[in-house]
């Protein structure tokens, strides 16, 4: 006979309002079995968990249903409170009466008699809970980091120089992301170059760290402490060690005229290629579309010139597999390609760049060494517009959202063409000018009040050519919505910041969620702003929203420390939810047949053989046999067991029939 | 082919060579323009500033009447009708309770089933194919194409063309043997109905249009709105008063650019009903080496 307690939550009105939660708790106290129960605004409260471990403790109860939300939200909080209080905590359960039943029915008494059955189910599924032990698995301290750019190379560190390994994954020939083609750098106008390029060069260097560039991961398979990852190193045609980095070939390459990925367009690169200076590593590729060689099988011109005869032209893409504990994401973000707003004439008019151009273009190291001159002619432009919000908050053409950098970059742009050009006309079309942040508002300031930038507060409706200039035409809202009409010698868009290509592919080979914008999905997004639904996957940077360095900066951080956490236990507990195949006595040992169907269709190659031997030694039975690492309690081979001699703890065949039959029985 | 037309009113007034050049060209390919029998007004302007009920009810019985006489297409060669007919269709289909009551209000079944084709979407569906073997005197002109506002917007519910940079009627144009130029004032607004009480604003606004249209060195403006043609053409005067020049660019139907290319004659098309004579500009045409060259798209905007 089971002595079982009910706990009905109120959810403050969250339950109560369209639940007779006391009926409910009054209903459920007359079931069979059950010794106690009762009712309470907020059982996830103080008070509320030690009525629950006082109940426990004075009504000897050796079962426990608590009625409330969902067991996402707080069946970890009650079992734990059971636990406390000696029972076992596999034998708490939660039945939802929020999500299932309060929020998704009127106030009505049909309401409060599916909460009774939920509880009924519920209670029947306890009576048949076996007590179990949580599985001990050995973590691999190991993180993998995929993604090179500011997020990435700051998690990497603060893990490396928490004393564990760390891989990193970058899929471009460098590290750095954005960052390392930024100019210089909101609030404080520090060079993005001088800031980063250390830290690039510290990860390189790191004994801690193995860097793959030029690298993408292919598949994720595991669990926290345990995945199994395959690295697709893709070939460099080169090879590494004998490469001293002397840049020989990438002078002599007869390909001059590639678009350079790195200037945005605005410069040229050859085939064999560092992406810029700083590069870490900093040792060419081979662009296999783009080489001579590979298009017309002649030229070799970088094998004949190379000193150490480095060029590797059959180099092959090889698979790296890394045993790690933990992942962190850090795969960054990229700008939506203006060409959506045809009206603007990005792509047809040489001087309508974007944002990023730009800070090529102001950049020492850029295309012009710093000097702002405008992509056509290469004069200085005396009239920049910068247009604000170019597809951010434009639920009709671009995002919905609000791109959060770019009210800052264009302040900082507008300040480094004044610093740069004194006789220069800044004006700035805006919707809002957002600024929060440490010393934000006041950069912003200096933008409009020191370097005279002229902030519009309006759309562009249209930017055409007339007579070599760019006519901006637009509305100035603070003005009764007066056309303005700007000739300009140039036009900057700050374009939308969306989630980077192929963001949606590597959430589904990592198996993490991502939201509406393909960003990667948080776990809460106020209290787990840095982990993801999978345990063990962390998020940095602005892969997860557009995010500013700092704000990059301290997701990376924060996500180092829970890897830091994570990796400071020897062993994790894991929830014994997982599959098993039944033992018997001899003779019979099992209903297990040994037909191994379940080892196919096992997707965590968990079923392993086990032998049965006589006394002789001799082997007279071979039965399937659930490795406790690896199950993940999927209940495939529950399903597809012909002899039904497996189960799952927790969710037996006996559990999932009492709880139907509670319901047919009403 | 039997094809549903609504004329409206402008097709039996001032542009009356744009019903001419429509149906001469329907001829050339065999299409048979059916008009809905005892079509009303479509409300334009007026009805829908004035009274919501009227507003629906006026598009709904022409749709009406054309679904009785089972025409499934109904062509309407005016942008303003097109815009009222398709947002009424629009707001009728998104509402059972309105549209029940427009229906008891115009006595009429309406179920808004019929397609509303503005003069692009019908030459797109029924002409475009066979239209390049047809041709026999391209048009070998610059033509600057201008859409105006009532073809393409609001977007969101006609979902044609790219809203801000259309380009189905340079399209057209190309495929007519002509140079469809490259220039910014494709959507602009004309000035519409503001002609009569305020055609200070229509010419300031329609001459804009016409300057850029001749610095870049179009021959002709094409058009697929009578009142966008009667803006450009008719108040030419007024256009070239506030410019201080004397711009004598033609303004052509799209309708009538078609139909001279596939050889129809000037007369047939009404070329003669224009205020704005219509000279051909001589050939070889202005030097062609500074005429923006632009590369015609089909893209629709994914919006
Ligand atoms: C025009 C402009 C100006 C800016 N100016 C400033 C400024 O002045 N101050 C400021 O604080 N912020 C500025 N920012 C924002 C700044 O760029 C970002 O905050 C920062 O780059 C985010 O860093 P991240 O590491 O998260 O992403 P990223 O810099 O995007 O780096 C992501 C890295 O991951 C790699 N990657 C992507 N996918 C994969 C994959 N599948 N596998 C492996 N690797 C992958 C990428 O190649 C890249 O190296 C600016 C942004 C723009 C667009
Ligand atoms: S940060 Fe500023 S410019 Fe960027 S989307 Fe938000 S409001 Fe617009």
């Amino acid at each position: 006979m089971s002595r079982i307690g009910v706990f009905v939550c109120h959810c403050g009105e969250n339950i109560s309002a369209t639940v007779d939660c006391e009926k409910v708790a009054r209903i459920s106290g007359e079931l069979k079995g059950v010794e106690f129960s009762a009712d309470y605004k907020y059982m996830c409260s103080d008070p509320g968990q030690t009525m629950l471990k006082d109940a426990i403790r004075e009504h000897k109860l050796d079962g426990v249903v608590v009625a409330a939300c969902s067991p996402r939200m707080h069946e970890p909080t009650f079992r734990n409170a059971c636990a406390e209080a000696g029972l076992n905590p596999y034998l708490c359960e939660m039945s939802n009466i929020r999500e299932h039943c309060s929020w998704v029915h009127p106030k009505s008494d049909l309401t409060t008699d599916k909460a009774e059955s939920l509880v009924r189910v519920m209670v029947e599924k306890v009576k048949k809970n076996k007590a179990l032990n949580s599985i001990k698995v050995p973590v691999t301290r190991t993180a993998l980091v995929i993604g090179g750019g500011v997020a990435g190379i700051q998690a990497a560190l603060d893990i490396a120089n928490c004393g564990h390994k760390v891989v990193m994954v970058e899929k471009l020939p460098s590290i750095g992301g954005h960052m390392s083609q930024l100019s210089e750098t909101f609030p404080t106008l520090d060079c993005s170059q001088c800031i980063l390029t250390p830290r690039m060069v510290e990860v390189a260097q790191h004994p801690n760290i193995t860097l793959y560039t030029y690298a993408e991961v292919e598949s994720v398979d595991g669990f926290i402490g345990n995945f199994k990852v395959k690295v697709r190193k893709k070939s460099k045609s080169l090879d590494e060690h004998l490469c001293t980095g002397c840049g020989l070939c990438t002078t002599k390459c007869p390909q001059k005229k590639i678009p350079n990925e790195f200037e945005r367009g605005l410069g040229f690169r050859p085939a064999i290629y560092v992406p810029f200076p700083q590069a870490v590593p900093n040792k060419p590729v081979i662009d296999r579309e783009n080489c001579t060689y590979y298009i017309k099988g002649k030229c070799k011109v970088c094998e004949i010139v190379c000193p150490t005869k480095a060029i590797r032209f059959d180099q092959e893409d090889e698979i790296v597999e890394v045993d790690c504990g933990a992942i962190v994401l850090a795969t960054g973000f990229d700008v939506l390609k203006p060409d959506f707003f045809p009206e603007y004439g990005y792509g047809k008019y040489k001087d309508v760049i974007d944002g990023l151009q730009f800070e090529r273009l102001a950049s020492a190291s850029g295309p012009t060494q710093g000097m702002i001159r405008r992509p056509s002619d290469g004069e200085i432009p005396k009239k920049i517009v910068f247009v604000a919000c170019a597809g951010s908050r434009d639920p009709a053409k671009g995002i919905e959202y609000c791109s959060k950098i770019c009210c800052m970059y264009t302040a900082k742009h507008a300040m480094l063409y004044k610093h740069k050009v004194h006789d220069g006309t800044p004006y700035v079309f805006y919707m809002d000018i957002r600024a929060g942040g440490k010393n934000y508002e006041e950069f912003v300031r200096r933008a409009i009040v020191e370097d005279e930038t002229h902030y519009v507060r309006g759309r562009v409706s249209t930017i055409y050519e007339k007579n070599g200039k760019l006519i901006v035409k637009g509305v100035d809202t603070l003005m009764g919505a007066q056309p303005v009409e700007i000739e300009a010698d140039m036009v900057v868009l700050a374009t939308a910041g969306v989630a980077n290509k192929g963001s949606e592919e590597l959430a589904q080979t990592v198996h993490v969620s991502y939201d509406a914008h393909k960003f990667f999905a948080e776990a809460h997004p106020k209290l787990k702003p840095v982990e993801t639904n999978t345990a063990g996957i962390f998020l940095a940077g602005a892969c997860q929203a557009p995010k500013d360095i700092p704000e990059s900066v301290a997701a990376a951080s924060g996500a180092a420390v829970k890897v830091a956490a994570l990796f400071s236990n020897d062993l994790l507990t894991r929830e014994p939810l997982i599959a098993v195949v039944n033992r018997q006595a001899p003779p019979v040992y099992s209903s297990c047949v040994g037909c191994f169907l379940c080892q196919s269709v096992c997707p965590y190659q968990a079923i392993e053989r086990e032998e049965i031997k006589n006394r002789n030694g001799e082997v007279i039975r071979t039965l399937a046999k659930v490795n406790e690492g690896l199950c993940q309690g999927c209940g495939t081979c529950v399903a597809l067991c012909r002899t039904k001699a497996i189960d799952i703890y927790g969710y037996s065949n006996q559990q999932v029939y009492s709880e139907i039959m509670a319901l047919l029985n009403d | 082919m039997k094809i549903g037309f609504y004329p409206g009113c402008s097709m039996k007034g001032g542009a009356r060579e744009y019903q001419e050049s429509v149906s001469a060209l329907a001829r050339v390919f065999d299409i048979e323009l059916v008009e809905i029998p005892d079509w009303n007004c479509c409300g334009a302007t007026a009805a829908h500033n004035l009274n919501k009920e009227l507003s629906l009810s006026l598009p709904a019985r022409i749709m009406a009447l054309a679904e009785r006489e089972g025409l499934t297409d109904i062509v309407v060669p005016c942008a303003a009708c097109y815009n009222r007919l398709s947002l009424v269709q629009h707001e009728l289909g998104a509402d059972a309770t309105l549209k029940s009551k427009v229906c008891s209000i115009i006595d009429l079944k309406y179920e808004g089933t019929t397609q509303i084709l503005n003069i692009i979407q019908f030459i797109d569906k029924y002409i475009t194919d066979k239209l390049e073997e047809k041709v026999v005197k391209p048009f070998n002109y610059n033509a600057a194409c201008y859409y105006g506002c009532l073809l393409v917007r609001p977007h969101a519910i006609l979902n044609f063309d790219r809203v801000e940079d259309p380009q189905s009627m340079d399209v057209l144009v190309t495929k007519a043997g002509g140079n469809a130029i490259d220039w910014a004032f494709k959507t602009e607004c004309c000035g519409a109905g503001m002609s009569v009480s305020r055609t200070d604003t229509v010419a300031r606004l329609s001459g804009e249009i016409m300057k850029d249209a001749n610095d870049r060195k179009a021959d002709f403006i094409i058009v697929a709105c009578p009142m966008c043609h009667s803006n450009l053409d008719m108040r030419r005067p007024e256009i070239n008063k506030y410019l201080g020049e004397n711009i004598t660019m033609p303004v052509l139907y799209i309708s009538q650019v078609l139909g001279l290319a596939v050889g129809l004659d000037a007369k047939t098309l009404g070329l003669n009903r224009h205020m704005t004579e219509v000279i051909f500009p001589e050939k070889p045409v202005k030097a062609a080496a500074d005429i923006p060259q632009k590369v015609v798209t089909t893209q629709k905007m994914e919006a």
